[in-house]
């Protein structure tokens, strides 16, 4: 669980830092992000005069709900104390019940920019929520499980290359740029209205609420790298308990970090922002995609 | 005094409480007085409910001499009804609870006078005409009690029947209930076939043809369906669960929708014997179209309680979609994957009673305090009445399926019995079925926009209105009621397997099989199946969650700055304090609305604007079509008046006409007893 929280400001620093190279920039040094938390943590929170308490409590609902989400996936071993509580579609709900709480934050102070974030942040999670059970029951059909532990065990042993397995992985990369609103479906680093949705959710945040917010974010990207990891790339992943399995599984686990960061970080560079009513027809894609591979499963068991 | 005798009594009593309100209704507190009365026998039926389905009193019946001299009426309490009067027990005390302290103005001015004789002598009669169908143990009662429920509720809904959509709404349910029981009429008429024996027993012992069996089913859905609100069968809810007043809104949604899934249940997995796997995919596709038709219509609507009646229809056929997999299982002898799909249908009814009927309360409690139902007059209500709000984020929270609490519980277990149906071997199956899980996922996730918009164009943001800003909180009766609802639905999301264990014998008696014993579960864990597969634990999320928040919580007041000040909102430079600059409700659903609504709804957005130097603003017009209504119901009453017009031709015969027609039928139907003998 803390390595979780540890490593998140390192991977959004990581990418913003290849990002910032590949703009022939020479970017913010990678531990910068801890830097801005402490920087935020220390700051005086200035409160719209009509917040109410729902507003000053969200910032540590969807902290929690993303740790506890964040922790639930299989990181570095699979098998974990307390791993079976909650399994793919729990974390999926989890992380909507973070969703959730936020909009309603956003629509809190009663401002336009906060509605603005919130209706938009709601379409793309009606599509992207959806693409993700879908692809969630894709991934349980071939794995014959939603235990995350049980899915990453097998597709280690028995998976083999599978058509359904490429369709989900490009679904769930779909819908990981748009939960995390990463571009083409939001800039994180905008600060325009026209081309907000995450960010203008949380424009009335300031100090310790914000650093909250801005970690939960890192903790969500962290979430979903190490998801996909898990489920398509699992190789590493420490199954026996022993000390050395466990360094190997840190080890791999890293590199997989790693490279997700800068796969993530040459794909916003190499694409623009779509229009906001073009992110459906992307979504839909994801859709499209979890529903013929669930399809494809439900008719043929070796697809 | 077996159980069924204290059933039974209850009913009488709720009934003679009918009776006692036509004489006493104008008399002073007479409403406190009988709403109180009418929680005691809804609590023991609720306590007989649960201590049958804990075995602690056993299934009986009775046959009372009331009724057709020939027949009497037969009841008995048997699992299933056990757990319907848990869910009507629960709904309808804590509803006359809220009641008490609801739309307390009713001595003064004849605007509320209307309580006294429209309102109070058909609700203590409508819930026992409830428990009453819940009971039946024949065809004779069950239809009787059917038609009583849909009459005093008819009568409820007009209540205020002053205002012209209120007369309109009124109209159609009652059509609509007409067709229904006319439906139901038929399905009993062919389940009693052959020897004409009224009592459930008779008709149980009774054997079918295979396509006798479906057409029982079809009516079936027609006519429970109906009263559900199934589409296409659902105009009626939309327009007759808000009209009616608030505590009468809960209950037709909250529990009346679950006695017509009570009435379902029995016929289809009860009486009708061996169903054919080909049945079933209707069922199952049904109530996956129902549920998105349902909650998208939620997203647009701009009235709290349509919002809150189209979301009862997305979970009606959640509902039915957990059925009709339950009996596809059954039909292929899968008895433990049955089990689990009627153990999630089950669960989710009673998830679904516990929070609508929280977040109609809620709706009554703004209504009552700012006399408004319209969305875009609302607002800034966390302020004026927190402790509301409270509770109806707890109601707002359950039914997007948000974990740790129940909606999650029930969607989750309606989603593994989704991924356990690649084991049913027929093909037709094995295509329909992820598509109805597409559906679902869409639904669940349209449902969190849906009570995001709701709760946050409602209950956050500044007031929108006079009637927001001065709005008062609710009396303390009332909040006392939700509140009891908002525990409910936080405890059965925390302890899943507890209400599991709890439905185990009705779903033993339905399916012949039963999910694994819960509680003994490490943890409290939900295990459905089989340890490997899937376990979701409600207590230990929510465990988590709070030790996480409290870490978070702690961390950051020990290392982070306290300090803290109010300011005025960003505002960009333009400072606008008009609270209409904040979002609407039409302008939340704009985006969805764009995206999902122009096939489904025909939704088409013009805008006029003038050209340069015209003064005149310009307009923006949204345009949608409700298909069914149009396409189906219109096309249907346009059908009735053109035959209609057509035989009024008979009423001006002449008498030579009137004569020869006359014979013409006596010939025809000497003829068809010649020819039958």
């Amino acid at each position: 669980m803390a390595l979780v929280v540890a490593l998140a400001p390192l991977l959004v620093g990581l990418i913003r830092k290849v990002k910032a190279r590949l703009n022939r920039r020479r970017g913010a040094p990678i531990i910068q992000p801890y830097r801005d938390l402490m920087r935020l943590m220390r700051k005086e929170v200035v409160l719209a005069e009509n917040a109410s308490w729902l507003f000053r409590s969200v910032p540590y609902m969807v902290f929690a709900a993303t740790w506890v989400a964040a922790a639930l996936v299989p990181t570095f071993a699979a098998g974990l104390q307390f791993s079976w509580t909650a399994d793919l579609i729990a974390i999926v709900a989890l992380l909507g019940s973070a969703r959730f709480f936020l909009a309603l934050a956003g629509m809190d102070i009663g401002t336009s920019f906060g509605g603005i974030g919130s209706s938009r942040e709601m379409m793309i999670a009606t599509m992207a929520e959806s693409a993700m059970l879908l692809t969630v029951f894709s991934v349980a059909l071939i794995a014959g499980s939603t235990q995350l532990s049980s899915v990453s065990m097998y597709m280690t042993s028995s998976a083999g290359l599978r058509v359904t397995a490429g369709m989900a992985l490009i679904a769930l990369v779909i819908v990981a740029v748009a939960e995390n609103g990463r571009i083409p479906v939001d800039n994180p680093s905008t600060h325009l209205e026209l081309t907000m949705v995450h960010e203008a959710m949380v424009l009335e945040y300031s100090g310790r609420h914000l650093a909250m917010i801005e970690l939960a974010a890192a903790l969500k990207l962290l979430l979903y790298v190490s998801l996909i990891a898990c489920i398509f790339f699992p190789w590493g992943i420490a199954t026996d308990g022993s000390i050395s399995g466990y360094a190997v599984g840190v080890l791999t686990y890293l590199g997989k970090l790693t490279g997700g960061g800068i796969a993530l970080a040459i794909f916003e560079t190499s694409i623009a922002k779509m229009r906001v009513f073009r992110i459906p027809d992307f979504l839909g894609a994801a859709l499209m995609l979890g529903l013929l591979g669930t399809l494809l499963l439900f008719v043929s068991r070796s697809l | 005094m077996v159980g069924i005798d204290v059933a039974a009594l209850c009913v009488g009593a709720l009934f003679s409480l009918g009776l006692l309100a036509i004489l006493f209704a104008n008399r002073r507190l007479a409403r406190t007085y009988i709403y109180s009365a009418t929680i005691v026998p809804n609590a023991a039926l609720a306590m007989l409910g649960v201590a049958v389905l804990a075995g602690v009193v056993g299934p009986s019946s009775t046959v009372l001499p009331v009724g057709l001299p020939w027949i009497g009426t037969h009841l008995r309490l048997d699992h299933l009804s056990a757990f319907f009067l848990i869910v009507t027990g629960i709904g309808g005390g804590l509803t006359s609870l809220f009641a008490i302290g609801y739309d307390r103005h009713d001595s003064d001015g004849s605007d509320h006078g209307y309580e006294a004789m429209r309102v109070l002598p058909f609700y203590p009669a409508f819930l026992g005409s409830m428990v009453a169908v819940v009971l039946a143990d024949d065809a004779f009662t069950f239809l009787v009690s059917w038609e009583v429920m849909s009459l005093l509720s008819w009568g409820l809904v007009l209540a205020r029947h002053h205002a012209e959509e209120t007369r309109r709404a009124a109209y159609v349910y009652l059509v609509m209930a007409g067709f229904g029981t006319m439906a139901l009429l038929l399905a009993f008429g062919l389940l009693t076939s052959g020897d004409g024996g009224y009592a459930f027993d008779t008709i149980r012992a009774g054997v079918h043809s295979p396509i006798g069996a479906a057409a029982i089913l079809a009516l079936m859905t027609l006519g429970a369906g109906s009263k559900a609100g199934l589409v296409p069968l659902h105009v009626w809810l939309p327009l007759a669960h808000p009209a009616a007043p608030s505590h009468v809104s809960a209950l037709m949604s909250g529990v009346m929708t679950k006695v017509a899934i009570y009435g379902f249940i029995r016929v289809v997995f009860d009486l009708v014997g061996p169903l054919d796997w080909w049945a079933s995919p209707m069922i199952v596709l049904l109530g996956a179209g129902t549920a998105v038709i349902g909650i998208l219509n939620a997203v647009l609507e701009s009235d709290v309680k349509k919002v809150l009646a189209y979301s009862t229809i997305e979970n009606v056929g959640v509902i039915f979609c957990a059925l009709g997999l339950a009996l596809a299982f059954r039909a292929n002898g899968m008895a433990a994957h049955a089990a689990l799909a009627f153990t999630a249908a089950l669960f989710h009814v009673f998830n679904h009673m516990a929070f609508k009927t929280l977040l109609f309360m809620g709706a009554g409690a703004v209504l009552n305090a700012t006399g408004l139902r319209e969305l875009d007059g609302l607002g800034g209500l966390i302020h004026r009445m927190p402790t509301t709000s409270v509770l109806v984020l707890v109601g707002v929270t359950a039914i997007s399926a948000l974990p740790p609490l129940n909606g999650f519980a029930s969607e989750w277990l309606v989603f593994q019995s989704v991924l356990k149906s690649p084991d049913l071997p027929q093909i037709a199956l094995q295509i329909m079925i992820p598509a109805a899980g597409g559906l679902l996922a869409l639904a669940a996730a349209l449902a969190a926009s849906a009570f995001v918009r709701l709760y946050g164009i409602g209950f956050l943001g500044r007031s929108r209105s006079d009637a927001a800003l001065r709005a008062e909180e609710a009396h303390r009766v009332s909040l006392a009621a939700m509140a009891s609802l908002a525990a409910l639905c936080v405890l059965a999301g925390i302890f899943p397997g507890v209400v599991v264990d709890a439905i185990a014998p009705a779903v033993h008696d339905m399916v012949d099989s039963r999910l694994p014993v819960q509680t003994i579960q490490p943890w409290l864990t939900l295990v459905p199946i089989a340890e490997q597969r899937s376990t979701y634990n409600g207590l230990l999320v929510m465990l988590f969650i709070a030790v996480s928040g409290s870490a978070a919580v702690w961390t950051i007041h020990r290392f982070a700055s306290h300090r803290l000040r109010r300011g005025p909102a960003w505002d960009c430079g333009f400072p606008n304090a008009d609270p209409i600059a904040q979002y609407g409700a039409a302008s939340f659903a704009q985006p969805i609305r764009r995206v999902l609504g122009t096939v489904l709804l025909r939704v088409r957005e013009e805008v006029e604007m003038p050209e340069p130097g015209n003064n005149a603003p310009a307009r923006l017009t949204v345009r949608s079509r409700d298909l069914i209504w149009e396409d189906v119901y219109l096309r249907v009453a346009d059908t009735v008046a053109i035959i209609a017009t057509r035989m009024n031709s008979l009423q001006f015969l002449t008498i030579r006409r009137y004569l020869l027609l006359v014979t013409l039928f006596l010939v025809g139907l000497l003829m068809v007893l010649t020819l039958w003998n």
